[in-house]
């Protein structure tokens, strides 16, 4: 500004004498202020009610304070638990191996584990990495107050378990609340006694396995739905929208029914006795004695979440292939292309944005189902969902849940922004 | 989609085939949802057409297991249908109160979700919203993120704020429906606000209407359509939702997805079935809504189909 005054030119006013740039910097302000605080409570009660939930969940992956902090149901009262335990794991670097006054310090912690009556939460910390440690805690503290020096020959008395040097590895990790291990146990790796991360036993390895038919199958799915929807949706774009409208119903309608409903209607056709078993069979394509088996395996889960997700493939495909000019296959053929050419050079390359997008959305959606594994996966149709809440309900290993709950989250993120670069969330549609 | 007089043989037969696998993709659509129907009327415990069904005979179909869901759960199921019948059904009846629990919980998780969407899509649609692509990014995640980790996720959060012991009802669940619904109703009404004439609202506040009149007189009839679909995908969303209420619904919340979930998963019985055409129907009401409301504001912006 003061250049221009410099200059010699008259400074643009506004009708009150305010420097006109001034006022424009404060009306645009105001307006972009106005306009964040109509977002502002969406965005706050998002933050609230789904941001932090996922954020403190996501910290129980590394936060585990079973082994370090009692916290009493009824009154809250927090007390630190293991403290003499931690104190001689601070003293000696990992690998010393424990000694009289190691076990002394583990025979004080297990009497006051007793008086907390948290003996059960203490060695399920431990359980976690080592099977079997729960019931030696609760034993061991039952017996706590009988407990005579020297301690060593005590314990290794009631249980010879306590000399084992992976217990002691176990214990020394479990001693701090923050620990890497429960990432580790998701990615079938564990520590050795020295610390470093190894593979665990060959028949333990189940996560990277699910995490690689997770993804075989939702790459699956997707190249399915992209093969089916591929042709319908060209129909739909070519033809007057007085027929594709009502086309698009049998597009939208599946789209707005229940969820559950599509898995019950699969799981009454599929089954042994199902419809598509009793059709193959009345048609003496099949024998009755070997109908096929199309639910509770693989197969259920493919076909079920193949028609499930085929809308979020057929919309945006709809959405691109409309608007693309017949003249320029035409074009092509008048130039002398075959069909086959003129679809091949032509046709198909200005589909890419929409097959993009499709892919990306199914893929993102398929990763994560939970529902329809869970009820026509049977054992090996499981997805990384199903053992999350396996873990959440059953097995009762929350950080483990939380940690593979962060791997499956972290790469839907990563593909969720490349959706987001590629795409565009503002051109998501529905119907 | 016609074909040229001037069509090889080849592309005859090839325009044809193309036709009959789109039929047939088509039927792999819908089959699925019609076939259903049907199989509900049937009056044997199974799953499959049975012999009589295929030859119509009526005895073949009845509508037990319509009867059923009314009666299971009920004190008195065989007690004469008089007035005190119909009273312990809607009482007592075990579906009647999982669908008031779910009419109940989709009602008030619909008006949030669209209350505080439409708002925010307002705010969001206008050019000088500053961080709108992480902001909008933030608000669809809802939808992208696995439905069972935002269960786990509000498991815990619930249990540590003790939402149960505020003493509201549902409260939990309808927060968590609200969230799961806002990406819909912020795509919808995002959508009906592209192109939006922003001129129409600096005209009517250089008439002299206030911000609010003018929402209410100018851009809210513009909108409505856009926000009654947002409205109605939120409303389904949380008529549809199971995981959420299974983790964070109290075991008095019981919901028709969650029903229904216990009856696949427990005793499958075609009562499910009936349950299902009953969800399919309300469906096909609910499509038929949002497709006239498309229409409407398609007309009404002025960008009707050629």
């Amino acid at each position: 500004m003061s250049d221009a005054m410099a200059n010699g030119q008259q400074m643009l006013t506004t009708a009150d004498g305010k420097p006109l740039k001034q006022a424009l910097a404060r009306a645009q302000s105001h307006a972009k202020r106005r306009a964040f605080l109509l977002v502002l409570p969406l965005l706050a009660f998002i933050l609230i009610t789904f941001v932090a939930p996922i954020g403190q969940m996501l910290k129980r992956s590394v936060h585990n304070d079973g082994f370090t902090m009692h916290t009493d149901i009824g009154s809250g009262v927090e007390t630190p638990i293991m403290v003499n335990l931690k104190g001689w794991f601070k003293a000696n670097p990992a690998g010393t191996s424990p000694d009289e006054p190691a076990y002394a310090a583990l025979a004080a912690d297990l009497v006051e584990l007793k008086r907390l009556r948290a003996p059960g939460q203490a060695g399920t910390r431990i359980n976690y990495e080592l099977s079997g440690s729960r019931s030696l805690f609760t034993k061991a503290a039952r017996k706590a107050d009988k407990l005579e020096p020297p301690y060593k020959q005590a314990l290794l008395d009631l249980d010879e378990d306590w000399g084992d040097p992976a217990l002691w590895r176990v214990m020394r990790d479990a001693s701090s609340a923050y620990t890497s291990n429960f990432y580790l146990a998701a990615m079938d790796r564990t520590r050795d006694l020295d610390g470093k991360v190894i593979m665990v036993n060959e028949n333990r390895q189940v996560y990277v396995k699910l995490f690689k038919r997770t993804l075989f199958l939702s790459l699956l799915i997707t190249f399915l739905t992209f093969v089916l929807a591929y042709p319908i949706a060209h129909l739909l774009a070519v033809l007057p929208l007085r027929h594709s409208n009502l086309l698009m119903i049998l597009v939208l309608l599946p789209f707005w029914t229940s969820l559950l409903v599509r898995t019950t209607s699969w799981m009454v056709l599929l089954q042994s006795q199902g419809v598509v078993n009793d059709t193959l069979v009345g048609m003496g394509i099949l024998g009755d004695e070997n109908r096929l088996q199309m639910m509770y395996n693989q197969l259920g889960t493919v076909i079920a979440m193949t028609h499930i997700l085929l809308p979020f493939m057929v919309l945006p495909l709809y959405s691109v292939m409309r608007p693309i000019n017949p003249s320029y296959v035409r074009a092509a053929r008048s130039l002398g292309a075959t069909s086959w050419t003129a679809f091949r050079r032509v046709y198909f390359p200005q589909t890419v944005p929409g097959i993009g997008a499709g892919a990306l959305l199914v893929f993102i959606l398929a990763v994560g189902y939970y529902i329809t594994p869970a009820l026509v996966g049977g054992a090996d149709g499981q997805l990384i969902s199903n053992l999350i809440a396996f873990h959440m309900q059953k097995s009762l290993n929350w950080s483990l849940a939380a940690a593979l709950a962060a791997l499956l989250l972290g790469g839907i993120l990563i593909l969720y922004w490349l959706y987001d670069r590629l795409v565009g969330i503002d051109n998501l549609k529905l119907g | 989609m016609a074909l040229p007089k001037h069509a090889s043989t080849l592309e005859r037969v090839w325009h044809y085939t193309y036709l009959v696998i789109c039929a047939a993709i088509f039927l792999f659509l819908i089959a699925p949802i019609l076939v259903v129907m049907p199989l509900s009327f049937n009056a044997e415990p199974y799953f499959t057409f049975t012999e009589k069904m295929l030859k119509l005979d009526p005895t073949g179909y009845s509508t037990r297991w319509y009867d059923m869901l009314l009666t299971f759960g009920m004190l008195e199921p065989d007690a004469p249908r008089g007035l005190s019948w119909w009273a312990d059904a809607w009482s007592n009846a075990a579906w009647i109160s999982a669908a008031k629990n779910s009419i109940i919980i989709g009602f008030f998780s619909t008006i949030l979700a669209t209350g505080l969407g439409t708002v925010a899509a307002l705010g969001l649609s206008r050019p000088e919203m500053p961080a709108r692509r992480v902001i909008m990014a933030i608000l669809i995640s809802p939808m992208i993120v696995p439905i069972i980790i935002t269960a786990t996720g509000l498991f815990f959060f619930y249990s540590s704020i003790g939402i149960q012991n505020w003493g509201i009802p549902y409260l939990g669940v309808v927060l968590a429906h609200a969230t799961l619904g806002i990406p819909f109703v912020i795509i919808t009404v995002t959508a009906t606000l592209v192109g939006f004439d922003h001129s129409l609202t600096r005209a009517a506040a250089n008439m002299g209407a206030d911000p609010i009149t003018t929402f209410r007189r100018v851009q809210m009839p513009l909108i409505l359509p856009g926000v009654i679909s947002g409205a109605l995908f939120a409303f389904v969303t949380s008529f549809d939702e199971v995981v959420v209420v299974l983790f964070v619904g109290g075991l008095d919340e019981q919901t028709i997805p969650r029903q229904m979930w216990n009856g696949i998963r427990e005793q499958i019985s075609p009562a499910i079935l009936s349950v299902a055409t009953i969800l399919v129907l309300i469906s096909i009401a609910l499509l038929t809504t949002v497709e006239l409301l498309r229409r409407r504001s398609e007309k009404l912006r002025g960008v009707s189909p050629g």
